[in-house]
């Protein structure tokens, strides 16, 4: 594997263009909607289109068929941003499916419902889906889709970390074992693509693709490190949550490695003349679980009052499909090398959910966080089940403040704004006067006092 | 020691009711007890290969919750609010203390719950091994097979590591045997059931097979072999009832009382309970590997559930197959609260009945609930429905 050397502090370089600042919030906005414009264009057209998940994706194989790709999540999300996702749930209900049911799903089955109608645009059918098991209810929302529309479904299986403290370097023979399984699995999902397109594999197309991912890894992985300065230069989960838009959907194009390269000079940037993402950067924060997107701005704002900024996020490992520590395909053995890729980066992801303790203690550390906020989400039970358990696991054993709260990713329903604030408000009240005893010990005995409060704290975007 | 089986009918019920729902596990401490420096280990649901842990000497236990009888009362505070039961009282039998005999767990990617357990297992009781058995989700790639038999292999080096022992392939024949004459005894039990269903109610046949997951699998297979000589002696009497199916118990297990009120105004004639004790349907070979002939009969010689994708067996198909084949009028669509899986085939079933106008009645529950009136009065109306219409 190539190793991805960054530096923290970058030298200063050319001089900027003047809208430098924002300039990967704008253009990833123009990038999205342009995504939505081909998929809309797709339905008019009927072209073959592939709805995948952001863990695991594989646009690496599909894009070698022009697939058009449709991430269901980011559909869902969508909705939920748009202040729409309530609606699709409740179509989804009235057709027979639980208010227990993950909201990502039903909003999904809504909009499919209501004939692929979706407020960025219309959605065309799937040819093929592909699920991976980083997700359980990914391969049960497939099965959903091949009851509507009779399409091909492919589960491409990715062994993950069996426990705590397992590991399988490659090649080691465990290591080589799961590696053979998953390579056999994506030469039958390029005979899929073979037989939904009609198209024929090339290789040379694949490598192209893998050498697009390979630059945006290494620039996606930048960025992310480029948060450990103070002040931060993006803010993980509402920034981060743009970033990964594209690089979900951009994923395997030229388009996507020149957007990542670009942000990567705009966060260096940033850091070079200290530009953060609020006036003054008092808490930071490492999330572990996604937004609620059904109040994603207030959501966002209830941090930010108390001068906080996510510095990092969980999420952005697992649902960057697995490209945060900057893999490196080699491209001269693409099938192989992808397979080795998929087996190393799908397993992190996983392992950031099911066993995050050591690497989430790691991460507050590098990334200077004063804590950790838990996010839980009825939805998401493969993020949500064990953090409790997580979190109590880190505070006993690493003293890492955290808090945790509870809502969900779509559903309107679930969140409450009250019980929200006050747990976030006591929260930054505690670590407000941690922070200051762990400055002057002598002088506030270590008991809390009060900190100053929350405040508007302006965008400096 | 082993358990001594009690003779008549009602004896050999009580007995194993005994067993089967006592959450102080009392077959497993006399086990322990009589087999000094033995090993147990547990496994969440549905299935795993138990083969593996009876060819090492060691006593599999599977961990189903614990219903209403253990309030989760520490696991509550390690776990989310919107997962299910069983995960919540099978964490608890830990936090209680009251699966300390247990030197390893696994569980398998059955959901994002159940995966999450290996995480809080190994966090929390240290000193025991706690893992994913990686089963295959990709039941129709050409490797599965094989990537299966290594995995086993997997599992089966660290249970040698645990038991201390060599773990021979005819270590492995031996036991595949003894799981095989099981699952044919079950058959037994359910043929029984379908065919002449007021000689054995379901909630009878459940707690016969349960007893089975708390002790040793030969003394399981006498217990079935005493029981099935007994039932052709039973003075049961057909009634005329609406015999059904009762889809959903995979995994998180219903309430004895649940699925009793619903025979008491149906005949339950095929069920998914206890699904994992009977996920191979047919005899596993006991010649040539059998590591392979394991992971093989996993993936081909299988029933269906939803915690499995497979294009060979498409869930609504195999749930009409199930109906057609135990001559059932009329299916109970049951599924666990906070299930995911569960739930989201419950749409698909519902949908499929409704085309193929079989008349079917959906149930939520949980394992832990108490109060049945409401379901009793449901139960009773969509009877009287079908027989009325």
């Amino acid at each position: 594997m190539i190793e991805t050397k960054i530096s923290l502090t970058p030298t200063p370089s050319a001089q900027p263009e003047p809208d430098l600042v924002g300039r990967g919030r704008r253009d990833g906005n123009r990038l999205f909607k342009e995504w939505y414009t081909e998929l809309d264009a797709a339905a008019e057209s009927g072209d073959p289109s592939a709805y995948v998940f952001v863990m695991g994706s594989t646009a690496e194989v599909l894009k070698a068929f022009d697939l058009n790709l449709v991430f269901p999540e980011i559909n869902s999300l969508q909705m939920a941003v748009r202040k729409v996702s309530l609606d699709y749930l409740n179509k989804a209900e009235d057709y027979g499916y639980s208010t227990d049911v993950c909201g990502y799903v039903k909003a999904d089955v809504g909009m499919h419902l209501d004939g692929r109608k979706h407020p960025n645009g219309r959605i065309p059918k799937p040819s093929i889906v592909v699920a991976t098991n980083m997700c359980n209810t990914y391969v049960k929302w497939v099965e959903i889709w091949q009851r509507m529309y009779g399409c091909k479904v492919f589960v491409l299986d990715i062994p993950g970390q069996r426990g705590i403290g397992w590991s399988s370097e490659p090649g080691s023979e465990q290591f080589e074992n799961d590696r053979r399984y998953v390579q056999s699995q994506l030469e039958e999902l390029i005979e899929a693509c073979v037989a939904v397109t009609g198209k024929p594999f090339k290789i040379e197309r694949l490598q192209e693709n893998l050498a697009h991912v390979n630059r945006m890894a290494a620039d996606w992985s930048a960025v992310l490190k480029l948060n450990q300065n103070i002040p931060a230069p993006f803010n993980a989960m509402a920034d981060g949550l743009a970033y990964m838009g594209v690089l979900s959907a951009y994923r395997a194009t030229e388009t996507g490695a020149r957007y990542m390269a670009e942000l990567r000079q705009e966060m260096e940037y940033k850091v070079q003349n200290g530009i953060g993402t609020i006036t003054e950067e008092r808490f930071r924060l490492h999330g572990v679980g996604p937004a609620c997107y059904a109040y994603f701005r207030r959501f966002l704002e209830l941090f930010q009052e108390w001068g906080a900024v996510y510095v990092n996020s969980e999420y952005l490992a697992y649902a960057g499909g697995g490209l945060d520590q900057g893999i490196q395909f080699n491209v001269e053995r693409p099938l192989e090398s992808l397979a080795e890729q998929l087996l190393v980066t799908g397993r992190r992801s996983m392992s950031n959910m099911f066993f995050s303790q050591d690497q989430l203690a790691d991460a507050v550390r590098d990334w200077k966080s004063d804590g950790i906020v838990y996010h839980s989400v009825k939805s998401c039970r493969t993020v949500s089940t064990g953090m409790a358990d997580s979190r109590e696991y880190l505070t006993k054993t690493k003293d890492v403040p955290s808090l945790f709260v509870e809502s969900d990713l779509v559903d309107p329903r679930l969140w409450s704004e009250a019980q929200f604030k006050n747990r976030i408000d006591a929260f930054f009240e505690a670590l407000g006067a941690r922070k200051a005893a762990a400055l002057n010990p002598h002088e506030l005995g270590g008991f809390a006092v009060s900190s100053r409060g929350p405040q508007q704290v302006a965008a400096k975007r | 020691m082993a358990v001594e089986v009690r003779s008549g009918f009602e004896a050999i019920l009580e007995q194993c009711s005994g067993l089967a729902e006592d959450v102080t596990y009392p077959s497993v401490k006399r086990w322990r007890d009589s087999h000094p420096g033995g090993h147990a280990v547990g496994h969440f649901q549905v299935y795993f290969p138990e083969e593996l842990i009876h060819a090492a000497g060691m006593l599999p236990v599977t961990l189903m919750g614990a219903g209403s009888r253990l309030e989760a009362k520490q696991a509550d505070s390690h776990i989310g609010s919107f997962i299910c039961s069983i995960c919540r009282t099978s964490l608890e039998l830990g936090f209680s203390g009251r699966v300390g005999f247990l030197d390893a767990f696994y569980t398998t990617p059955i959901c994002d719950v159940a995966r999450n357990l290996a995480g809080i297992w190994g966090r929390n009781f240290k000193g025991m091994t706690a893992e994913i058995l990686y089963l295959p989700q990709n039941a129709n790639g050409k490797g599965a097979v094989t990537y299966l038999r290594d995995e086993y292999a997997r599992v089966l080096a660290e249970l040698k590591r645990i038991s201390g022992r060599p773990i021979e392939e005819a270590d492995l024949r031996r036991s595949i045997g003894v799981y095989n004459e099981n699952r044919r005894l079950l058959r037994d039990l359910y043929r029984i059931k379908r065919e002449t269903p007021w000689l054995l109610a379901t909630t009878e046949a459940y707690v016969l097979a349960k007893a089975g997951t708390v002790m040793p699998r030969e003394e399981h297979n006498e217990i079935l072999r005493s029981a099935l000589a007994e039932i052709p002696n039973r003075t049961g009497r057909r009634q005329d009832r609406v015999r059904v199916v009762f889809e959903g118990g995979f995994c998180e297990q219903p309430p004895l009382d649940m699925l009793q009120l619903i025979e008491e105004a149906c005949y339950i004639v095929d069920d998914d309970l206890l699904l994992g004790m009977r996920w191979i349907d047919q005899d596993v070979p006991e010649t040539g590997d059998a590591l392979f002939a394991l992971a093989e009969s996993y993936i081909e010689r299988s029933t269906y559930s939803p915690v499995q994708h497979d294009d060979r067996k498409p869930k609504e198909e195999m749930l009409l197959r199930r109906v057609e084949g135990s001559g059932a009028a009329a299916v109970i669509l049951a599924a666990a609260k906070m299930c995911e899986p569960g739930l989201d085939e419950q749409v698909a079933y519902q949908k499929t009945l409704e085309a193929k106008q079989i008349p079917f009645l959906l149930l939520d529950f949980e394992e832990k609930m108490t109060a049945f009136e409401r379901m009793r009065m449901e139960v009773e109306t969509f009877v009287e429905s079908i027989l009325f219409d």
